[in-house]
């Protein structure tokens, strides 16, 4: 036992000399870990991120919520110009299918426009202006940093004031106090009567109410929407459980309502959150799977370097071999030495891997992109350097190990 | 007591199809603190020889036993243990590590015995000055002569007070000068109680020993004492 740590401890020292004495070797044999190691870091912290980031996104939309909409989000069965042909869903409809459900929590026209809005010198492009009811607010989870949402006089009568999501408030009030200015939106004023809390993420795109602003339903259609009186209805289930049954009735009364025959089609999408899981699953699907390749091929090819330059350092040190042989290192003690040594090439490509690995996160969540540095990643990392060294270390050891000391000591 | 009591010890190397008997049939003796050469022309099986007095290698054929113990029937880790505890070698290139001091070359048979650090530095750092280099420790082997390098060795063959040393032309590498005063240490070492085995193919080396054992095509030729041995003129100075 007591051998055995002196010995790993000259094993180290070994090691590191060797290390010294082949600097730009060791630089470019560790290459194919330092690149394995930071794109499975990479990929798990990616994963990660877009995993928590659609999480949060999901819960800022309310998971038990369901959309019917003109196009099917996620259908792809009809073909897209069927799609474009079906009828609009519009007001009308929404009154007689609120008339005829039993069965959700609560429900709410919305329809949306992308428009420009302006405060000040301030102008943000292509803004998500989302018409609503005062319904709408109890179809989502929706809290305030400020203020509150439109109240049912305010809907009823078009007035023009404004809720906006969080990063509108950030852009155009970067120092705060919006609350009560007015805003251009188009060529419209309105008063901002509310700020929402920070919500959704970058994942759910222009469903992200951090970078919508909410006006009232017959404002849109006055003044924005191209395609008169499309609208989304809202629905939302009491709960998960109930969400396949919600979504049946919806579909039963909306067929009844467009007399739709047995043997026709939905000529309208119910939409869920689900179908966004999926699409974000696939997504996720992609970057692991390109993340396993790439980290598969570099470790492959790092793995190899590394056995490469272990049988030529085993070479070059034949006479050193015959040396520690002949004043008594046992074969053993010559396995873990070389062993440890590529273990520690390995290691320290893992590590500066993994600093390449944090830095690159660093920089990507700057550029808004969602990551989560674990710290099951640096375990992995850490794990795989290992592995990857005993692996590679292990058939240039166990020939510096099994040299015969008389010819070792005799080689030049 | 016989350290070393071998009996008919052959080694046959087969190079393609043909056999090199690099040691036909060699049985001896020797016993704690001799002073022994083994005497031969170039070829004749010193070498051979002297890795199987070292345990670096096993005879083909034959009885080898060191203190008693059966050395043909040792796996390589008892090998090893013997190597590292109780066999100090001294070669003709030094076979110092490059890269480390003179200090930690000397260390290192104690790192594979499993000594702790501080004897260990200790012991070295004593080994060292016994043969003069007390002010070279943490020189490394490029910094050093070519007399201060084998002293070096030397050093790293004393550090864990071995049965025996062995030298393979241990001056077959220095001027004659510098050989002297090697000569003059093996002396010293040996009226210390050293048991010493000295390799050469010269005659006045070998003279330096008090027995010489010479031997030629594998076979010991004579095996005589030596009646008017040279006693080295320069001995180094210890304290
Ligand atoms: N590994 C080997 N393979 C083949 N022949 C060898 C080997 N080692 C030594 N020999 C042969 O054995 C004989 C004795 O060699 P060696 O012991 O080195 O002689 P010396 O040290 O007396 O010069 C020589 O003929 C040499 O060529
Ligand atoms: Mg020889």
């Amino acid at each position: 036992m007591k051998e055995l740590s002196f010995e790993l401890k000259e094993g180290l020292i070994i090691s590191f000399n060797a290390l010294k004495a082949n600097k730009v070797r060791s630089l470019l044999t560790t290459l194919g870990i330092i690149i394995g190691v930071t794109s499975v870091v990479l990929m798990s912290t990616a994963v990660k991120g877009i995993d928590e980031a659609f999480q949060t996104g999901v819960s800022a939309l309310g998971s038990d919520n369901m959309y019917i909409t003109k196009w099917s989000w996620f259908d792809n069965d009809v073909p897209w110009w069927e799609m474009r042909n079906r009828p609009e869903v519009i007001m009308d409809e929404y009154d007689q299918y609120k008339r005829m459900a039993k069965l959700p929590l609560a429900t709410a026209p919305s329809a949306a426009s992308q428009q420009t809005i302006k405060f000040g010198d301030s102008k943000i492009e292509g803004v998500t202006i989302t018409g609503v009811t005062s319904d709408y607010i109890k179809t989502t989870n929706f809290t305030f940093a400020e203020g509150r949402f439109i109240s049912e006089t305010e809907s009823d009568g078009a007035r023009m004031v404004v809720v906006i999501g969080s990063e509108i408030a950030k852009q155009l009030f970067p120092n705060g106090g919006a609350m009560n200015k007015i805003i251009k939106i188009k060529s419209n004023k309105y008063k901002i009567i509310g700020v929402l809390d920070e919500l959704g993420s970058w994942v759910m795109g222009d469903m992200n109410p951090d970078n919508q602003v909410f006006i009232p339903l017959d404002c849109v259609f006055k003044y924005y929407q191209n395609a008169r009186g499309s609208i989304t209805i809202n629905i939302r289930a009491a709960n998960s459980q109930q969400i396949t049954i919600v979504k049946e009735e919806a579909q039963s009364i909306m067929r009844r309502i467009r007399g739709l025959r047995y043997d026709e089609r939905d000529n309208f999408g119910i939409n869920q959150q689900e179908g966004l899981l999926n699409e974000i699953d696939s997504t996720i699907g992609v970057v692991q799977i390109a993340g396993y390749v790439i980290t598969g091929l570099a470790l492959f090819v790092g793995a190899i370097g590394i056995m490469n330059i272990m049988f030529v350092s085993v070479k070059e040190r034949t006479k050193e071999i015959g040396i520690r042989k002949a004043i008594g290192a046992k074969s053993v003690t010559i396995l873990r030495q070389f062993i440890m040594e590529a273990l520690i090439l390995c290691l320290l490509g893992g590590l500066v891997g993994l600093l390449f690995a944090v830095i690159l996160s660093m920089i990507i969540e700057k550029m808004d992109f969602p990551v989560s540095l674990q710290y099951d990643a640096f375990v992995l990392a850490l794990l795989i350097s290992l592995i990857t060294g005993i692996l590679s270390g292990f058939a240039p050891a166990y020939s510096a190990a099994k040299m015969d000391p008389v010819e070792a000591l005799r080689y030049e | 007591m016989n350290i070393i009591n071998i009996e008919h010890i052959a080694k046959i190397y087969t190079v393609g199809s043909e056999e090199v008997h690099a040691l036909a049939d060699v049985s001896l003796r020797i016993d704690k603190n001799e002073y022994v050469a083994i005497m031969g022309p170039s070829g004749s099986g010193k070498s051979t020889l002297m890795n199987m007095l070292g345990c670096l290698d096993t005879p083909t054929s034959g009885l080898y036993l060191f203190k008693d113990n059966n050395v043909s029937e040792m796996n390589d880790n008892d090998l090893a243990r013997i190597r590292n505890k109780e066999i100090g070698f001294v070669f003709q290139t030094f076979n110092l590590l490059a890269r480390s001091s003179a200090l930690h070359n000397v260390e290192l048979p104690l790192i594979y015995a499993g000594i702790p650090s501080e004897e260990r530095k200790e012991r070295a750092t004593q080994a060292l000055l016994s043969v003069g280099l007390g002010d070279r420790m943490h020189h490394r082997p490029n910094e050093l002569s070519g007399g201060q390098r084998q002293r070096v060795a030397i050093a790293r063959a004393l550090v864990t007070k071995p049965a025996i040393i062995l030298a393979d032309e241990p001056t077959g590498n220095l001027d004659t000068k510098t050989g002297e005063d090697i000569m003059g240490l093996f002396a010293h070492l040996h009226d210390q109680g050293n048991t010493i085995i000295l390799v050469t193919h010269e005659e006045y080396i070998a003279e330096h020993a008090k027995r010489i054992i010479r031997i030629r095509d594998g076979y010991i030729e004579r095996d005589e004492f030596v009646t008017n041995r040279i006693i080295p003129k320069t001995k180094i100075s210890v304290n």
